[in-house]
């Protein structure tokens, strides 16, 4: 068995604009792919948006600088993942699709093991 | 009067080559240029089964062998266990003759190797590599890269499989289908490739045609009920049946109009057409069967001024439902032009001028500057002809604009 992370991106600005019907088919589809995966499915969290997000990077000179917002400022923002076991990537991927991703998609990364 | 060569160099040209920018057209736009080829001196390798049983012997080190849990435990018994491939996950050779039947590992690995995890040129070089068994050094020539380049290619494409647990085996039924698509793309862009070469002073590179054909093959033996494997194998052999014809003694491209039709390879015809038949059979057809349905048209028509352009365009029409592409539009505006006369190609074309997608693509202006010329807009023609060039990088075909520049002049 092998993990694998799933990383759920979306445009911010259309989850924004798409309000409360949007918001609990969402909520609903995640509650399914949950239930429909879950010996699969090891962890997962949804995130809050970009706009509350901190960067913190370290110059050269060795001095922290912390701004506001996300690392990477892309269309398609991080809003979420799962971890999730599967024993190929056939598998993982077959999981994947199932994780409600409206306006964006996911990404599959398996996970760097030590040892 | 000349009247519709730069049409079949359009016709032709697009009909072979199209596809190879359509594969890449559908996952990652048309590309500003295709990827640069040398025409090299191609020797014959013979691709018997043996070889390609040594070649899986050897050639497998990173690929996961989805029979046999990983764990030290398993490698002692494995070597006498008929039903279970050899060694531990990573690092294993599946062995044939442990109850696999050869084919059956050649199907694993053409599926594995053409994975669309794998980015296309991964695709395409490990098939060469691990299926045709080229060597490192062959399929670096053949993608005019540096061998150390193409070693550190199919280097991260095998890390790839190994590290993200692509499967070594034959899809399961519910994917089969989009997967068996995925490396009939890969083929087909290695027949394109070879049968009009991108760049380069030839025209055709029969040693990647001649691996292509071989693969269609083996596909059509181990997948004897699939149409669309068969399609593909019908649209080699048609296709690939005019080879004698396409180049003159002159080393100058000869346009469908003026192929010598007594010359062209009437068994692999009759091959192609019995194929086309079996995989018409799918409803609705795929788009190898139509457009091996279309080159049998070609493949039928005793002369140039006896083909059946309405019937092409009817499959272009079918095509096009099937295939929405920039592309096919273009083919079939070609057709429509030799069906209904150059003003209503033209008029089709005129339509596709927008399209992002044909940016950079040369048989576009190409196609505009013969039916330009043959209504007369001199000035009109001979843009468009310099457009064509300008983007065209195989000398067989630049050579041949050049040619109808200079008649222009005149």
């Amino acid at each position: 068995m092998a993990q694998y992370l799933v990383l759920i991106y979306g445009d911010e600005a259309r989850w924004a604009a798409g309000g409360d019907e949007i918001n609990e088919r969402a909520m609903k589809g995640h509650m399914k792919f949950g239930e429909d995966n879950h010996e699969a499915v090891a962890g997962g969290n949804a995130l809050q948006p970009t706009s509350t997000a901190t960067s913190i990077r370290k110059g050269e000179d060795g001095e922290f600088s912390v701004t506001d917002g996300p690392f990477a400022e892309t269309k398609e923002a991080l809003g979420g993942y799962y971890l999730v076991e599967a024993p190929d990537l056939d598998a993982a991927i077959a999981v994947a699709k199932q994780v409600p991703a409206e306006f964006g998609g996911v990404e599959v990364r398996p996970i760097m093991v030590f040892g | 009067m000349r009247i519709t060569r730069d049409i079949d160099l359009a016709e032709e040209c697009v009909q072979d080559a199209y596809a190879k920018a359509l594969s890449s057209w559908r996952s990652d736009g048309i590309p500003a240029r295709p990827a640069a080829w040398l025409t090299t001196v191609a020797k014959r390798n013979a691709l018997d089964a043996l070889r390609r049983r040594s070649t899986l012997d050897k050639k497998l080190p990173l690929l996961v062998d989805d029979d046999v849990a990983p764990g030290p435990e398993s490698s002692g018994d494995a070597a006498d266990h008929p039903s279970l491939g050899a060694g531990d996950s990573i690092g294993s050779f599946p062995t044939p003759g442990y109850g696999d039947e050869p084919g059956d590992d050649r199907l694993r690995l053409v599926f594995t190797c053409c994975h669309p995890a794998l980015a296309r040129e991964a695709q395409v070089a490990l098939t060469l590599r691990l299926l045709c068994g080229l060597t490192t050094g062959e399929v670096a020539r053949a993608f005019l890269v540096s061998e150390p380049t193409m070693a550190a290619r199919i280097t991260r494409a095998k890390k790839k499989i190994a590290t993200a647990r692509i499967p070594y085996r034959v899809p399961a039924p519910s994917d089969l289908p989009a997967r068996i698509d995925a490396v009939l793309t890969v083929v087909h862009l290695l027949f394109t490739t070879g049968h009009t070469a991108p760049v380069g002073p030839g025209l055709v590179r029969n040693d990647l045609v001649e691996r292509a054909t071989d693969l269609a093959r083996m596909l059509r033996t181990l997948l004897p009920g699939n149409a669309d494997v068969a399609g593909l194998l019908a649209l080699i052999v048609i296709t690939d049946s005019r080879r004698a014809t396409r180049v003159g003694a002159d080393g100058r491209m000869l346009l469908l109009q003026q192929q010598d039709r007594r010359a062209w390879d009437r068994a692999a015809i009759a091959e192609g057409l019995t194929l086309v038949e079996e995989a018409l059979g799918r409803r609705p057809p795929g788009r190898y069967a139509l457009q091996a349905a279309i080159a049998a048209v070609h493949a039928e028509a005793p002369t140039w001024d006896a083909t059946d352009w309405s019937r092409i365009v009817a499959l272009y029409d079918q095509l096009c439902a099937t295939w929405p592409s920039p592309v096919v539009a273009l083919n079939r505006a070609v057709a429509v032009g030799m069906a209904d006369g150059p003003l209503a190609g033209l008029a089709e074309l005129d339509v596709l001028t927008g399209e992002r997608q044909l940016k950079g693509y040369p048989y576009l202006p190409a196609a505009r500057a013969d039916f330009l010329r043959r209504l007369g807009r001199i000035t009109d023609a001979h843009s468009a002809y310099e457009e064509a060039l300008a983007l065209t990088d195989n000398d067989v075909e630049r050579e041949f604009l050049a040619d109808r520049l200079e008649e222009l002049g005149r």
